[in-house]
Order: C-alpha cells, then sequence, then structure tokens
C-alpha cells in the first residue's frame, strides 16, 4: 500500500482537526446571522469577534483593522481596486512587481483598462524585486505600492523594509499593500514592523478552511469596498460573513501562533534536508529562486532538467507523493511559469520545475521517501528523454 | 384541445420489410431519451410517432429540445389536437397559433388528409380554414407562394391537428438499427466528430481511449469521460474502454526509430481496439481521421495503419478540412471540452521529423523487435470499462 506524502501545501493545507471540529460546531448549534437581534445573531456575532482577536493577535494590530473577506484573492482586490477607488482624485499611478500572485497581477490588469498606469517593477534571478527600478518608477502621481512578502512558486522573501524606505524617501503618499499569504504564520513579521497599509491573509495556507481570508487595513487609511450590500465587515465587506470560515480561520491562526516556532522549523529543517538530498543523490538538478536568508522556511523550486515537470508530478503522485508545478492556479494553463521567466530563468529549467511546499505536518521520513521514489522515477524517466 | 408533439422520420420509412423494426428501435429510443421529463407517451400510427405528454408538468419545450438529438428523426412540431370537426379545426387555427401570427404579415395554410373518410377535401380545407384565420386575425394577408409562416392541418385517423411550426431533427437512422462499432476516441476534436457521424447512420458505439499515465493526467481522462458523456445524448449507452497504453510507448520508445514511433504506435492502438472490438461485437472501427492533417494521416501511412487490422475502418472525416470538423464539433457541444488543455505530455513520445511516405516493410521490420502479441494481450487484459449513460 502506498503511503500519502502530502508536499503541495503552498497551493492548500489540510485543515487542523480543531479547525474542522470549531466549524462543525458552528454549522450545527451556532447557524444564526450575526445581523440577526435575538441570541442566535449575537452567539454568531461574538464567534466572529473572538476569531478577529485571534487574527488581530498574531499580527500584533487592532481587531477593528481586520476585515475577513471570501479568501485571498478577494482580500488583493479589495485593497487594489479598494484603494485605486478611493485615491482617485491623488493620482493614477500604481507599481507592483512582474512575479504577483494573478489575483494581484490581473486586477491590475483591469485597472489598466479603466485607465491607471501601472509599473511592474522586476525581478533579480533569485525573485527579488529590483529596488533601483522601484525607486525611479515612484513619483507624485503614485497612490500605491503592492509587492507579495513571499513568493508562492519559489519562496523568496521580498525585502518589505527597504521598499518602505523607498517609499519614505521619495516623499510619496502611496499606501502600502503586501500579500503575505504565503508568509502568514511561516514568518513572524508584524505590519506595524514594516510601515504596511493593507495585508491580505487567506485562512486555507495555514490549515484553517478554504473560502476564508481577511484584510488588514492599518487605521486611518480609507480604501473603497468593492462589494456593496448590507454593510457587515464595517461596510467594508458586504454579505451575510461565512460564520463557520472565518471560526476556522481564527482557530487555524490561534494553533499555528502557539507553536510557532516548532513549525517554522520542522517545515525549514526537511525543505533543507530534501535540497541536501537531491543535491547529494541526483544529476542536473537546479534550484530555483534559491537565496541565502532570503527564502520561506516551506517552498523548495528544483529543476530536474530533460523531465517535464508535469510527467515528473504525475509519476509522483503515483507513488502517493503530491507536488506541484508553477503554481496549481495556473497549472490548467499550458503557458509556462509567468514567475520563472520573470526571474530569467531559461526555458529548460521552467519546464521542469517541481515545486515541493512543507507545512509542519511533514516529517523526516515523508522526506526520506520522496527521496526514494524521486531518484528510481528519475532514473526511469531520464531513460525516455526526447531523442 | 390538447397539445403534442408530431415526430416525422424520413428515411426509415424506405427501408421495405425492415421499416417496422427501424420505427420500434426509433420509438425506442425516443422513450431513452425522454426519461426524466415526467409522463409521456410515446406512439406510432400513419408513419408518425406522437409524443403526447399526460399531465400538465411536462416541460414541452425541453422534450422537443431532447428530440432534436434522436438520430432518425426528421422534423418535430408542437402540435394542437381537436375533433376532426372544421369548426373545431376553424377556431383551434386562430386559438392556438395567435401567439405566432403576431410576428408575421403573410401566411396560407397547407392541409394533408391522410384520413380518407373526412368529407372535407385538402384544398377545400386550406381555403376554409384560411378563410376564418382572414375574418379573426385582421393584420393577416394571405400569401400561397412565399407565405411567413404555413398554417399546417392534418386530418388522421387518430384526429385533426393544427400547428405552424416545423423543428428540424438530426435526421439518420435510429441507433442500433445498424450494428455495431468501436470508435478510437482520443479526447481531441476529431474524434467524437467522427463517432457522431457513425451513430447517425444507426450504428451503436463503443469507445477505446488509450491512457498514457503519468504522461498524461487523471484530468485527461476525465475529460475524454466528459466527451463521451456529450456522445451519450445522441449515441445512447456506451462503454468507454480505458486502456493502459504507457508500457506499450516505452517500449517502442526504446526500441524502434524515433521517426516511426507516430505510426507504431498507431498500429498498436488498432491492433488493441480491433480485439477490444471483436469482443463486443462490433463489426467496424471509427477513427477521426482527416487525410494530410497530421503526418500520421497521410495516404501512406494511413495504408500503414490500416494494414494493421481486418475489421473495416470508417473514417468518416477523411475528406474534410478542420473548419468543417470544428463546425460540427461546436454543433453538437463536443468543442468546448475537446480544446480543454489537459493532454500533451506526450511529447517525449513525438519524433521530430516523423516520417511521412512510411513503407509497411520498413514498419515491419521495425516491429519485430517487440513482441507485439503480448504487449496487445496485456493491454487488453488491463482495460477498464466504464459504462456511460443508465
Amino acid at each position: 500500500m502506498n503511503r500519502e506524502v502530502y508536499l503541495d501545501n503552498s497551493a492548500t493545507t489540510k485543515p487542523y482537526p480543531e479547525v474542522v471540529e470549531g466549524m462543525v460546531e458552528m454549522l450545527v448549534n451556532h447557524y444564526g446571522n450575526p445581523s440577526s437581534l435575538h441570541m442566535k445573531g449575537i452567539e454568531a456575532e461574538n464567534a466572529i469577534k473572538k476569531a478577529r482577536e485571534s487574527i488581530a493577535k498574531a499580527l500584533d494590530v487592532k481587531s477593528g483593522e481586520i476585515f475577513f473577506a471570501s479568501g485571498g484573492t478577494e482580500a488583493n482586490n479589495m485593497a487594489i481596486r479598494g484603494c485605486a477607488l478611493a485615491n482617485k482624485k491623488r493620482g493614477n499611478h500604481l507599481v507592483t512587481s512582474t512575479i504577483e500572485h494573478p489575483s494581484v497581477l490581473n486586477t491590475f490588469k483591469f485597472l489598466e483598462q479603466e485607465g491607471y498606469r501601472v509599473s511592474y517593477i522586476g525581478v533579480d534571478r533569485y525573485g527579488r524585486v529590483n529596488l533601483k527600478q522601484l525607486e525611479n518608477e515612484i513619483s507624485d502621481q503614485t497612490i500605491l505600492v503592492s509587492v507579495m512578502h513571499v513568493n508562492n512558486e519559489v519562496g523568496t522573501i521580498q525585502p518589505l523594509q527597504e521598499i518602505r524606505n523607498i517609499i519614505d524617501s521619495k516623499k510619496s503618499k502611496a499606501l502600502y499593500h503586501v500579500d503575505a499569504i504565503q508568509s502568514f504564520g511561516k514568518i513572524l513579521f508584524t505590519p506595524v514592523q514594516y510601515g504596511i497599509d493593507l495585508l491580505s491573509l487567506s485562512a486555507h495556507k495555514l490549515h484553517g478552511p478554504k473560502g476564508s481570508g481577511a484584510l488588514y487595513v492599518r487605521k486611518g487609511v480609507r480604501i473603497h469596498p468593492i462589494v456593496f450590500g448590507g454593510s457587515q465587515e464595517f461596510d467594508m465587506r458586504s454579505g451575510t460573513e461565512n460564520v463557520a470560515g472565518i471560526v476556522g480561520f481564527g482557530k487555524a491562526a490561534e494553533i499555528t501562533f502557539d507553536n510557532f516556532n516548532h513549525g517554522v522549523s520542522v517545515m525549514d529543517e526537511n525543505k533543507k534536508y530534501l535540497e541536501e538530498k537531491i543535491k547529494e543523490t541526483m544529476d542536473h538538478v537546479v534550484i530555483n529562486g534559491w537565496c541565502d536568508g532570503q527564502n520561506a522556511p516551506h517552498i523548495l523550486n528544483v529543476s530536474f532538467l530533460g523531465i517535464k515537470a508535469e510527467v515528473l508530478l504525475h509519476a509522483l503522485e503515483a507513488k502517493g507523493i503530491f507536488v506541484s508545478t508553477g503554481s496549481a492556479c495556473s497549472s490548467n494553463k499550458p503557458s509556462p511559469s509567468h514567475v520563472l521567466a520573470a526571474m530569467g530563468i531559461e526555458k529548460p529549467c521552467i519546464e521542469s520545475a517541481v515545486r515541493f511546499s512543507f507545512s509542519s505536518f511533514n516529517t523526516k521520513e515523508d522526506v526520506d521517501y520522496c527521496v526514494e521514489q524521486l531518484a528510481a522515477i528519475i532514473k526511469q524517466l531520464r531513460k525516455y528523454v526526447r531523442r | 384541445m390538447d397539445e403534442l408533439i408530431l415526430v416525422k422520420y424520413g428515411e426509415i420509412i424506405l427501408k421495405g420489410l425492415n421499416r417496422r423494426l427501424f420505427e420500434d428501435k426509433l420509438i425506442k429510443n425516443i422513450r431513452i431519451a425522454l426519461r426524466g421529463l415526467g409522463n409521456i407517451k410515446v406512439s406510432k400510427a400513419q408513419a408518425t410517432i406522437y409524443v403526447t405528454p399526460m399531465d400538465d408538468q411536462v416541460n414541452i419545450s425541453k422534450v422537443i429540445e431532447r428530440l432534436q438529438k434522436v438520430f432518425g428523426i426528421v422534423s418535430v412540431s408542437r402540435v394542437a389536437k381537436v375533433e376532426k370537426d372544421i369548426e373545431e379545426i376553424q377556431k383551434a387555427a386562430v386559438s392556438y397559433l395567435t401567439p405566432s401570427f403576431n410576428q408575421y404579415k403573410t401566411f396560407k395554410v397547407e392541409t394533408k388528409r391522410a384520413d380518407k373518410r373526412f368529407p372535407i377535401k385538402s384544398p377545400e380545407m386550406s381555403r376554409r380554414v384560411g378563410g376564418h384565420i382572414l375574418s379573426q386575425v385582421s393584420h393577416l394577408s394571405v400569401d400561397v407562394n412565399h407565405p411567413e409562416i404555413i398554417v399546417h392541418i392534418e386530418i388522421r385517423d387518430t384526429g385533426a391537428y393544427v400547428y405552424a411550426e416545423k423543428v428540424p431533427g438530426p435526421g439518420g437512422l435510429p441507433v442500433g438499427s445498424n450494428g455495431k462499432a468501436t470508435l478510437l476516441l482520443s479526447g481531441g476534436i476529431d474524434s467524437p466528430v467522427a463517432g457522431w457521424m457513425i451513430a447517425k447512420r444507426g450504428i451503436e458505439l463503443e469507445a477505446v481511449h488509450f491512457f498514457s499515465y503519468p504522461y498524461t493526467s487523471e484530468r485527461a481522462k476525465n475529460k475524454v469521460i466528459e466527451l463521451a458523456k456529450i456522445l451519450n445524448v445522441y449515441c445512447g449507452r456506451m462503454e468507454l474502454h480505458i486502456v493502459p497504453f504507457t508500457d506499450i510507448q516505452l517500449a517502442i520508445h526504446e526500441k524502434c526509430p524515433e521517426e516511426q514511433l507516430t505510426l507504431i504506435m498507431r498500429r498498436f492502438m488498432m491492433k488493441i481496439t480491433e480485439k477490444i472490438a471483436v469482443k463486443n461485437g462490433s463489426a467496424a472501427l471509427v477513427t477521426g481521421e482527416s487525410l494530410g492533417q497530421v503526418a500520421s494521416q497521410t495516404i501512406q501511412s494511413l495504408g500503414v495503419t490500416n494494414a494493421a487490422v481486418d475489421l473495416p475502418v470508417f473514417r468518416p472525416l477523411i475528406g474534410m478540412d478542420k473548419e468543417e470538423i470544428v463546425r460540427i464539433a461546436k454543433r453538437i457541444d463536443t468543442f468546448e471540452t475537446s480544446i480543454l488543455p489537459y493532454e500533451d505530455c506526450c511529447t517525449v513520445f513525438v519524433p521530430k521529423h516523423p516520417n511521412t511516405k512510411p513503407k509497411l516493410s520498413r514498419i515491419l521490420a521495425a516491429e519485430q523487435h517487440l513482441d507485439a502479441e503480448e504487449m496487445v494481450q496485456k493491454a487488453v487484459e488491463g482495460t477498464e470499462t466504464i459504462v456511460i449513460g443508465e
């Protein structure tokens, strides 16, 4: 019988059992609408309040600065479109990077059609944004700088402090948005530390449920809502709250942050162990986006030259090992990874790039099994390289 | 006044003594196609099939939509049934068709008197009903040569029928009335269309798909199942055989010259399909090949693949351009599924310079390096069968 080794935790994670229990409890017993005036409503409202406090505590911010949304994509949309709409009069220039998640890039593409000017800052071979270019692009027309904290495909950490310093040195009033969907629960930081105005979060990347996320909006920052209705979430995101999803998110954040150091060191050790083992036992491998001290603890992107990533993915799948090629959201498209392409990685490397992403659930035995299977599969597949 | 549907079938009337057989098949197929739409009676009389809703719950538009996909049907009409009485017919012609009249200015009446006991002859019926319509619907005038709308009156043994619309059916012959064939279903644009065209000639289909895991994914398999389900709407129940093909591809890759890979692979597909076809009682194979479309579909290549099997191979798309095939694929709703990009990790197995003018003798020589019979046998034994529909 095959064992199951799940190494696709950047796509999504397995929920904590406590998260599932907490959510079921809400669905079964506390199903009230938080807007209802009676007890059932107040129960639900209190549960949301508690979750909001848990998220706020994890970020060391006020709970009034956390707004729940339907996930990371919506949080990114709320931040970017909300900022653009609210600051139309101050300027029409927006800045982001070339390696953002599609939920950011496609939002900016939409805003370009709406008449905004967008600068896409390039990255170096390791996926770090070009600070010089950023400095040159920021002008008095700039109203938003949006950068991801950790890249979902290669794990590179962006220099958030340096970016803040550049915004300040240019005396820009631009809002600073950070997509922290991959870093929340993996890197200890606070928005205040880097002077971040808007921060996007997602629950299912840290063992919470899908369909649940949040946007941090620094007190005093005004953005325009993009969904209108019954004024839920302090008018920032209308629509009856996803109570179970929010409760699951809060629970997931609590557990993750209660065991933060342990969880991160498990991921980091296993990742480093896998990297070591791959380099040790296999030829013609390239680690993409590697940069000492600038990498998230949970993502390892490796090219096995000469092997189509998707073929390797399915061969690993047959052995119960689940990995990803590029980002899960773009695997249906034949286009190669826009992130690796932006990093200037060569085509053979892009076509053979596989992402291993860890959670605190993984063990050293998982890695041993993975390496063992990987070595056998690589040997087998390399026999059939196109002649 | 009752509302029902008259179904006309053309070609099968010509089939002499087989006629009854064909009609029964068509009625059976119609009954299957209308499953889940409520209590509906399907019966036949005087070369017409009557589809009668037995209660108000039946959605007649939905019934017509389904009937338009049943092979063998030439046209479908939504009709009012009345007493065989001139006044009743006149009244119905106005009351039933008034909504349709609103969009038109000219009309004429055509009468068919299948029940010769009815005393008024067809031309006179047409005149009298037309006169009545003229007197009741002020904005209409008669135009016998180019009417915008034709009011049909049919006097039959079972009653009188009044209608204006006649929606075309797909034509062809009832599926199952003409034997069985096995389709090589790839997941591309062509093969579902080929299957549809052969099923249209009354052939029952089974399908074979070659699965090259891990070189193609589980999603590629799901896509083929999806396509089979779309075909199922037209072709009825279908068995889909998923053949494990990776080992064969690897063996060919290892032991045969590169420029012959595709053709030898195609020949293996044909051999395996033939084996499955013989087992399930099929009398022919069906492929989506179209002359000259790719290297393996040149006249020489087709000769080489054809020589792999004894059963006849039907290639209904052989003389069609890609655009013509795409047009049909869009019409039968397979196109959108066919273009989903879930495959093509197989590029490892595609030669850079395929042979477009292969010689059978050389291919046979290359195949000597393989134990073809055993490979085919193993693939057939490993085949998984999924029943589509039912």
